[in-house]
């Protein structure tokens, strides 16, 4: 708590210089200030967390689950294998230079607008952070640790469960803490390019209603979300990693 | 027990010999040090025992059998504690036994055993991070005689500890060793770690290396640190540190 005091502190400063300046602006269609968000948020209760949070934590969630299937699986078949990594490896960095925003509209004329064309867009910025992490934990074992175990007698499977798997788990719950935020940026941008419902959707139709507070709050509301959940996975982490010095 | 019979080995990626034609052999029982300068290719000779690298030519035999042929008759120990941080002191010496398919039940016994042997029962469900350098050696060396083999090629395993210590650890090795008549084939740079604790000493010439000159030490154990001021065992220190020495010059 001592630690976080500073932190907490600069934010608020942050906040009232907000507060100030949107006061002295007096144009809450362009910025909004934080009272009038928190204002908005609280009348607008019942459609933010009852509707639209459900559509996009759905987007999220669903991109987010198969995101770490396919990051673990790509991560580990990499390092089971040097040839698929030659051969994969380049193709994953590549596919981080796509523009997502410029072809989530793409999926949308292929996918429709169901709710596949956003799972899509949200594993395309997820999956990639959680295969290298995860890839980075595989190689992270200490080669002495392997040999020590082969002079045992190890197999490939002993050495990639009592190994690799473990070496590799600090890995992936940082992978997990970048994923999240990143999910429900890839689920909220996904709803802005088209979409019937979900707070992205709601954002930009408030923006076209110049209703700055309402553009706003959906924001807020999952910036809160995110944090939310980063906070729970830190905390199954730290239960789950009693042996780290650092923690 | 142990013999190198005409063993040559380079590794591959370098372009010079590390040995040639080498051949000694060890007794069953006996504690055994190695001694040369950095590089010379101390742990090459307990990689190629353990299997880790395969020798170009010659045999490695125990017991007369090709050591191919053979599994779990050496045990391990590395200059770093290499123990498992995510795993309890007790998961952590059982690792071996776990790889060989050892029934639950008797993994805790043996573990419970060895760790009052080498007293450090009372840190059994501790961590790694919750040891000191001295407690960390002694957990790996519970690991090592928990692989069950009669011969333990152990690196440097000393190194790393402060001098205070690392006298009690030799004279704690003594003492398990006498406890468990394991075979033992010792790695130091430090001559007179090597004198206190050896039957044999094997000094390693440069590469590449055709044989390793044998000083025995001929003196009854239990020994206590008073015997290292003999007038022969200092005379014999000063000519072996003499003979490194002069090998680096070269
Ligand atoms: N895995 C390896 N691949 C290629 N060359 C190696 C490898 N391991 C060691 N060497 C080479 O072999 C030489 C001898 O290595 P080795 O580890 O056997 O020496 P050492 O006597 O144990 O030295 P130290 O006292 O520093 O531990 C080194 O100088 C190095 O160049
Ligand atoms: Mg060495």
């Amino acid at each position: 708590m001592k630690k976080s005091m500073p932190s907490i502190i600069v934010t608020l400063v942050l906040f009232i210089i907000w507060q100030i300046i949107a006061v002295k602006m007096n144009a809450s269609y362009i910025l909004p200030s934080p009272l009038e968000i928190l204002q908005k948020i609280w009348e607008l209760r019942d459609i933010l967390i009852g509707v639209h949070l459900p559509a996009t934590m759905g987007v999220t969630v669903l991109g987010l689950i198969i995101s770490i299937i396919l990051g673990l699986f790509l991560a580990i078949i990499m390092d089971l294998n040097e040839k698929i990594e030659n051969a994969l490896y380049p193709i994953i960095i590549a596919s981080q230079t796509i523009p997502t925003t410029a072809i989530a509209p793409l999926f949308v004329l292929w996918f429709g607008y169901g709710i596949w064309s956003k799972v899509l867009v949200t594993i395309l910025i997820t999956f990639f952070p959680i295969t290298i992490t995860v890839y980075d934990g595989f190689k992270s074992t200490k080669r002495e640790m392997e040999e020590l175990l082969i002079t045992y007698g190890a197999s490939k499977k002993d050495i990639f469960i009592k190994l690799k798997l473990p070496s590799a788990l600090p890995y992936f719950f940082s992978a997990i803490k970048m994923a999240i935020p990143l999910s429900i940026i890839g689920a909220a941008i996904a709803e802005w390019l088209g979409a019937q419902s979900g707070l992205g959707y709601f954002s930009k139709r408030m923006m076209t209603q110049l209703d700055g507070a309402g553009v706003f709050a959906p924001v807020v509301v999952l910036s809160v979300v995110a944090m939310l959940l980063v906070s729970i996975v830190s905390i199954i982490e730290k239960t789950l990693i009693k042996w780290r010095k650092e923690i | 027990m142990l013999e190198f019979k005409n063993v040559t080995f380079k590794y591959s990626e370098d372009d010079f010999y590390m040995m040639k034609n080498l051949s000694f052999s060890v007794k069953k029982g006996e504690f055994i040090s190695l001694i040369g300068q950095s590089g010379c290719g101390k742990s090459t000779i307990l990689r190629l025992i353990n299997g880790l690298e395969k020798p170009e030519n010659g045999e490695i035999l125990i017991d007369g059998k090709n050591i191919n042929t053979l599994k779990d008759y050496c045990a391990f120990m590395p200059q770093k504690d290499l123990l498992f941080p995510w795993r309890t002191i007790e998961k952590n010496i059982s690792l071996p036994m776990e790889i060989k398919g050892v029934p639950k039940s008797e993994m805790h016994k043996k573990c419970v055993d060895v760790l009052s042997e080498v007293g450090l029962l009372e840190y059994i469900d501790k961590y790694p991070k919750d040891l000191s350098g001295g407690m960390k050696q002694r957990v790996s060396f519970a690991r090592t005689i928990l692989a069950g083999s009669d011969i333990l090629l152990l690196d440097e395993p000393f190194s790393a500890l402060d001098s205070l210590t690392r006298m009690d650890m030799q004279e704690w090795l003594l003492k398990q060793w006498k406890h468990f008549g394991k075979t033992i084939i010792f790695i130091t740079h430090d001559v007179e770690e090597a004198i206190f604790l050896s039957n044999s000493i094997y000094i390693i010439q440069d590469r590449p290396f055709e044989y390793m000159e044998k000083v025995k030490i001929n003196s009854e154990y239990p020994r206590d640190r008073e015997f290292l001021k003999n007038t022969e065992i200092v005379a014999l220190r000063e000519e072996l540190i003499n003979k490194l020495r002069n090998r680096r010059e070269q």
